[in-house]
């Protein structure tokens, strides 16, 4: 789960974590308030969505104009932004941050994350903060310096004090990166976040070290422990198809083929997107119904799948293991029959008790084509689909 | 011969009074699996499935000879699950749990390093050897006692393997469901290392999917250590770029983790790669003809 910029300062704010003073608006009016409570004169306007890349398309503005600040914030709410992280679609502004403006001396890219490959949280920094850290990473890796924390002997201080002399960080400045790190590594802890971001981090006019933006992801797996943190959710920044499927205990991803799929498993469910590739066909989602396979659920799955209107036909995967495909073949059934589907309807079946599964499918008077095997199922599917 | 269960593996069931726990319990022992006994705390003294239920794992241990844990208890209490099996040192311990947070898995990994314990999972079907012992969540009759091992990321694909080898005859020696989570306990290098010893392993199937490094890992590996055939499929090659919010996690895995690069990988190591799902089988059969 994915926090907004002005959430996640707030919580560096209560962590003791530096970031310059700002407000959160969700009108230009109250854009305009919160500027002139703000002792500064440089004011700057940024759009709070879920996704990096926002100063290269618009979504941060600076200004000295007081008045100016209320024509920026009116210009971004409402609209949606879409940046080299969104889909085509972007996603809607509807709060933007105001903030104090700030002289920066220098700019340094820093980010905590759970590291798969190490096993434990990484330390990511380097002096070429900023927005194109994708590209220093790719073309200079060498200006990229990591510190993978040794998880049962914990945060060392002679490590943070090498990484800050390796972004030449002397005296004070030392001393501020070390406490700024260790900071970020106990609100990751407290947190449950698997990623804290800070691009960039920046010294001050002032020559201290403050955050400039943050990016906070929660790790889904353990909202069910942050339940103040769950409160922060905002769906508007979700797929709205997403969000009902996952309210329903379904995995769902909106793809931009015609053929949909309803699979139990994600591996499989990828692998049968997959099958309809290399069948030349195109995928139109990507959906896990689970191990379940419940009449309810498949319903659920059916309607998710239809609300898509290039979806010219249907594949229905099911391995059935612990659930028999007799009673994987009623949920078919029911589903289709409640759901009065037009288009066509391949279905897989594999696993305890097929014979009888497809037997029900066959003697169900419904359309539905019952495939042999995976190929013979995405070879009919894609035919079935017209392409 | 088999990896690392047999016929003669004692198997205790952490959380076996749960509804989960109880069912796919139940269904190990009519497959033949011999569970000794279960654990769940406040219900010692009792029995349950006509096995002891114990306080806790040191307690079992201490009654009885226990050579595998499998764990069903819920996420929330799951990692304190593996570490008292970890502290009980039972040898294998196998988390059948999905939903595990991450945080708490470093934590189990930092500890287990340190042990004689061996992990699979979490979030994972667990493990079998056909007509010997089934440990975990996957549909026994599936399975035939045979000559290939298989290894694989995802619960249902493995259960795709397992159903193709068995229908082209060759049966399967173990089969092993490492779990699809970013930390997890046993990873391919370690499997393929037990396959490559085990006499009766005459081909290994390897099932992964795109994200993380492991394939990759495990391709270099195969070049220098494993003399068997090995037959590889990744999913995910159709798979959209994900979205994502920050630049961390592109930076930390760079180009891996695409099934692209996951396949380039494994060819230049000589593995057998196919490109679709269904052609697992046949693949392995030709190639242990």
């Amino acid at each position: 789960m994915n926090l907004h910029e002005y959430q996640s300062k707030q919580i560096f704010l209560e962590s003791g974590i530096p970031v310059l003073d700002g407000g959160i608006a969700v009108s230009p009016d109250e854009a305009f308030e919160i500027a002139k409570n703000l002792s500064t004169n440089t004011w700057v306007v940024k759009a709070q969505v879920h996704a990096g890349g926002r100063g290269k398309v618009g979504g941060v503005k600076i200004t000295k104009d007081i008045d100016e600040v209320k024509d920026l914030a009116e210009n971004m709410l409402g609209t949606r932004l879409i940046t080299k992280q969104t889909d085509i679609n972007g996603l809607p502004i509807n709060h933007v941050y105001i903030e104090a403006g700030t002289e920066i001396i220098a700019e340094y890219y820093f980010s905590l994350v759970i590291d798969r490959a190490k096993e434990t949280w990484t330390f990511i920094v380097s002096s070429e903060g900023g927005m194109d850290i994708e590209a220093v990473a790719d073309d200079t890796p060498e200006k990229i310096i990591r510190y993978s924390i040794d998880p049962s002997k914990g945060l060392c201080n002679d490590s943070l004090r090498s990484l800050a002399e390796k972004l030449n960080f002397m005296n004070h400045l030392s001393d501020e990166f070390i406490d700024f790190a260790k900071k970020v590594f106990e609100l990751a802890k407290k947190t449950d976040a698997n990623l804290i971001e800070v691009n960039p981090l920046i010294i001050d006019g002032d020559n201290h070290l403050v955050a400039l933006d943050s990016k906070i992801a929660i790790e889904d797996n353990a909202l069910f422990r942050q339940p103040e943190l769950y409160e922060l959710r905002d769906p508007e920044q979700e797929n709205k198809l997403e969000e009902k499927a996952s309210n329903n205990d379904l995995s769902y991803v909106s793809l931009d083929g015609n053929i949909a799929c309803m699979v139990n498993g994600a591996g499989l469910a990828m692998a049968t997107m997959d099958l309809i590739k290399i069948h030349g066909g195109s995928p139109a989602n990507f959906l896990d119904v689970g191990g379940g396979a419940t009449t309810e659920r498949v319903t659920a799955a059916f309607e998710i799948i239809l609300e898509n209107p290039n979806v010219k036909a249907i594949l229905v995967n099911i391995f059935g293991g612990i659930v028999r495909c007799d009673v994987i073949a009623d949920g078919i059934i029911n589903a289709v029959k409640s759901s009065n589907i037009t288009i066509p309807i391949i279905v897989r079946l594999e696993g305890t008790n097929v014979e009888n599964g497809k037997l029900k499918l066959e003697e169900s008077g419904l359309k539905i084509i019952s495939a042999n095997d995976l190929t013979d199922a995405a070879v009919k599917v894609v035919a079935s689909a017209g392409v | 011969m088999s990896v690392l269960i047999n016929s003669s593996s004692k198997i205790l069931c952490q959380g076996i009074t749960g509804s989960q726990g109880t069912f796919h319990t139940q269904q190990c022992i009519e497959y033949g699996s011999s569970v000794v006994a279960g654990v769940t705390p406040g219900r010692g003294g009792q029995n349950h499935l006509d096995v002891p239920v114990f306080n806790s794992v040191k307690e079992a241990k201490e009654n009885l000879e226990i050579d595998v844990s499998m764990i069903f208890v819920p996420a929330k209490f799951a990692s304190e699950a593996i570490m008292a099996a970890i502290d009980a040192e039972i040898g294998l311990i196998v988390c059948i749990t999905e939903g595990i947070p991450v945080q708490d898995m470093i934590a189990v990994k930092a500890k287990i390093k340190d042990s004689n314990s061996k992990l699979i999972g979490p979030n994972c079907p667990g493990i079998i050897t056909p007509d010997e012992s089934k440990i975990g969540i996957m549909p026994g009759f599936i399975h035939k006692k045979g000559t290939v091992g298989i290894i694989s990321r995802s619960g249902t694909l493995t259960y795709e393997a397992v159903h193709q080898t068995t229908h082209y005859g060759m049966g399967q020696s173990t089969c092993i469901g490492i779990g699809g989570d970013p930390i997890k306990g046993l990873n391919f290098i370690d499997c393929l290392e037990l396959f490559e010893a085990d006499p009766d392993t005459k081909g290994i199937v390897m099932v992964g999917e795109i994200g993380g490094s492991d394939e990759e890992k495990a391709a270099i590996f195969i070049k220098d250590n494993i003399s068997k055939p090995v037959v590889a499929y990744i999913a995910g090659v159709s798979a959209p770029p994900g979205k994502r919010m920050g630049h961390a996690g592109a930076i930390v895995t760079g180009k891996e983790g695409t099934a692209s690069a996951k396949y380039e990988a494994l060819n230049e190591a000589g593995v057998h790669t196919v490109e679709s799902l269904a052609l697992i089988g046949e693949k392995m059969h030709s190639v242990l003809k």
